[in-house]
């Protein structure tokens, strides 16, 4: 019996329609003169830029730094002159700050190492390597873009278990799955990189079963890499959710409202492990990825090695050019992806997918009102009650929605796509939850303002 | 016989004592609470729609009766009716508000405005504003789901089909507010419904809140503010600013003599009236007409 996560879950049609399809290099069409590369590419304060108009710079180059805590940097993916920094339009169509580069050569900093050799032997320490993986702006690669350095500063023995996402639950994605079969080495080594810099001997590499492939080549290498277990895993979404995973692996729950270290486990994405190897052992920051081009319209679903900053539209064309059926066309996987407002806009550092999608797939139901059926609570993989928090949500409720836990909605989509009267459930709980989450950051802002105001009028008196 | 009779007797007893009890209690924990509360809440009109910044007409009836004077005090549904009532109730003097009410600053139809995307997602604006900008090529215009309408309690603002934007029905709007608040694109404004000239409220205002700049707003909407400046130039009042590349116009300052609305390249100033004419740009300058008669009066 394989494992799985304990509550709720899906099983989506699978459609990995690429995954037999090796990784091609994606080379940059001669058309192309032009590249933007968007400073806000990961979850919190967007990176300043540190590079002026008219500037020369090579790939791999420092292109804005690090905003605050919870944020990255941002280096150039490739070679060129600084043309213009400004607001364009973004994925959704609102505007998004962005860097454009006009593309000549391309030219790589010294510092990287472009060679094809694998390096085995880890030679910083764990704090060298956290502030490394920091300053070559690598994010969670698994679409969260979460900054990697943040999840990683963790108090010595905090961590117990690190625990590496192969898991790719999304339907149509294949670009974790390729790369577990094209870099397995390469993975293992960013996961014992990783294992240092948290300080942890045993590691989990979860991949769900329907990628056999790679957890036969996977097992086989970490045989000659003691603590990392490949863990095989029951197919069922959202497995690749943090708190998921780490119930599927290790068997621990995280308590609502907690991070997953308190319940002593780091969780990171194999494309994450991938960019960690390449920045500590190759000195690379993180300036390509793997971009899975796929969709049932599609004629050539691929698997490209792109540049950030790559325009969506020359990867579609690259994959046979956007069908006449095709309806919809989003960023991510079909069930926690969002619809591009225009695909002439980059990739960024988590773009996992862009999946093309026709008229009949695109098209959602008629919505038609709720028969109380509690499919949605069954399938919830966080055991909240989605029809009770969609409904609390439309009416305003915030504190009836706080109660009930909206806040730990992981925005997996399982109960919309469960819904038999096709109710926009988690529309109206992603909104909501936005809400709450407002009103707690506000109420925890007005508590630590008054704890420092009550410290400031004992002070003098002391 | 007897056993009812004792029951009637302890019963009447028991009763007696509480009576007692209860009105010493009563008298104890007394709450005053003033009577011209109740009263002036019978007056007002029930609706309890927030739009005068009180949780309901219970909490307005409160503040009203608390406040030395009724400056500021304005319940939007019963407008000067009803506020003089309540003046009359507590004794105190009214300050006098022009009538206001909510307008929608986008003039975006379709026609002008084609959508450029598909939106199938749940009818709400503040859902469609979280994924994405709207589904034409200005991000800043009505997207026409209607979270003003089903906010509305008085059945005063209605999505047109034929333009996609939200309209307000003069007649029925209280200036509440509650639709500018439910607008996550913020481009309901509540403005004074202006000076009446033949039985006709005059106000002009920008029906536009794109703030790129000129050569993209132009793009995306032909009836976009570019944030040219002809109108604040033509403006004999300093009424009309511009910021960040769109034009507003001063409810405060402006006497809607409509100078602007045909200096405006691009027709995004509307109007209740017929502007007057734009002068020939050959001719000398004759002393515009409305102006003059717009000093006199405002409101």
């Amino acid at each position: 019996m394989l494992k799985t996560f304990s509550i709720g879950g899906i099983h989506p049609e699978e459609n990995k329609l690429s995954a037999g399809n090796a990784i091609k290099e994606f080379h940059l069409p001669e058309d192309i003169k032009e590249v933007k590369i968007p400073v806000a590419q990961h979850i919190g304060a967007p990176a300043q830029p540190v590079v002026a108009v008219g500037d020369d710079v090579k790939v791999g180059q420092l292109l804005a730094q690090a905003g605050g805590f919870v944020s990255a940097n941002i280096h150039s993916p490739f070679s060129g002159k600084v043309k213009k920094i400004e607001a364009t339009t973004g994925d959704d169509g609102k505007p998004a700050m962005m860097i454009t580069i006009a593309v000549e050569g391309d030219e790589w900093l010294e510092t990287i190492d472009r060679s094809a050799g694998i390096k085995r032997d880890i030679t910083l320490s764990a704090e060298e390597i956290v502030k490394k993986i920091g300053e070559m702006g690598i994010v969670g690669m698994g679409g969260a873009r979460f900054p990697a350095q943040v999840k990683l500063a963790v108090k010595p023995g905090q961590a117990q278990a690190l625990i590496i996402n192969g898991v790719e639950c999304e339907p149509y994605l294949t670009a974790d799955h390729r790369l577990m079969l094209e870099k397995s080495e390469e993975i293992l080594i960013g996961v014992k990189i990783l294992m240092k810099a948290i300080g942890v001997s045993d590691a989990y590499i979860g991949i769900e079963n329907n990628k056999k492939d790679a957890i036969d080549l996977l097992s086989k290498i970490a045989a000659s890499y003691p603590g990392i277990h490949v863990q095989p895993l029951k197919m069922k979404y959202p497995q690749g959710g943090e708190k998921q995973l780490i119930d599927a692996c290790i068997g621990r729950q995280v308590a609502s409202g907690a991070l997953p270290i308190s319940v002593g486990a780091v969780v990171q994405n194999v494309g994450t492990a991938y960019a960690v190897y390449e920045a500590v052992q190759k000195n690379k920051p993180l300036i390509e990825r793997v971009v899975c081009v796929t969709g049932k319209p599609l004629q050539n679903p691929s698997n490209f090695w792109a540049r950030i900053g790559t325009p969506v539209k020359a990867l579609i064309e690259a994959a046979g050019g956007v069908p006449e059926d095709c309806e919809k066309i989003i960023g991510g996987g079909p069930m926690m992806g969002r619809a591009f407002a225009t695909i002439d806009v980059p990739i960024h550092k988590g773009s996992s997918g862009i999946l093309l999608m026709n008229k009949k797939e695109s098209k959602r139901g008629e919505i038609a009102n709720c028969i109380r059926c509690a499919k949605c609570v069954s399938v919830c993989p966080m055991g909240l009650e989605p029809f009770l928090l969609s409904k609390v949500s439309a009416k305003s409720l915030w504190d009836m929605a706080e109660e009930n836990h909206i806040a730990d909605c992981i925005e997996c989509g399982s109960c919309s796509f469960t819904c038999p009267s096709n109710r926009p459930l988690l529309d109206y709980v992603r909104l909501g939850k936005a809400k709450v989450m407002g009103i707690m950051r506000a109420r925890a802002a007005a508590a630590k303002a008054a704890a420092e105001a009550a410290k400031a009028a004992e002070a003098p008196k002391a | 016989m007897e056993a009812v009779l004792i029951t009637i007797a302890v019963l009447a007893v028991l009763g007696c004592v509480a009576a007692v009890i209860l009105y010493f209690v009563s008298q104890k924990f007394k709450v005053y609470e003033d009577p011209k509360i109740g009263e002036v809440e019978e007056v007002l009109p029930g609706a309890n729609c927030g739009g005068c910044g009180y949780a309901g007409c219970h909490a307005m009836a409160e503040a009203l009766a608390k406040a030395d004077d009724l400056s500021g005090l304005v319940c939007p549904v019963g407008g000067a009716p009803v506020m003089s009532q309540i003046a009359a109730i507590l004794g105190k003097t009214v300050a006098e508000s022009a009538p206001k009410l909510a307008v929608v600053r986008c003039g975006g139809c379709l026609d002008k405005r084609p959508k450029t995307l598909n939106y199938d997602g749940a009818k709400s604006c503040a859902i469609a504003s979280t994924h994405f900008a709207g589904d034409t090529a200005c991000s800043y215009g009505c997207l026409g789901l209607g979270d003003c309408v089903s906010v509305c309690q008085f059945d005063a603002i209605k999505v047109n089909p034929v333009t996609g934007i939200a309209e307000v029905d003069e007649a029925k709007c209280v200036a509440c507010g509650a639709c500018a608040k439910a607008c996550p694109k913020q481009i309901i404004e509540i403005r004074y419904k202006g000076r009446v000239v033949k039985d006709q409220a005059r106000r002009v205002w920008v029906s536009c809140v794109n703030k790129d700049k000129g050569a993209v707003a132009m793009k995306a909407c032909k009836a976009s503010c570019i944030g040219c400046g002809k109108c604040a130039k033509v403006c004999k009042f300093d009424a009309i600013t511009i910021e960040n590349n769109v034009a507003h116009i001063d409810n405060e300052k402006c006497k809607a003599c409509g100078m602007c609305i045909n200096e405006c390249p691009k027709q995004a100033i509307a109007a209740t009236f017929t502007p007057p004419a734009k002068p020939a740009p050959a001719e000398q300058k004759p002393a515009p007409a409305a102006p003059a008669d717009a000093q006199a009066v405002q409101q």
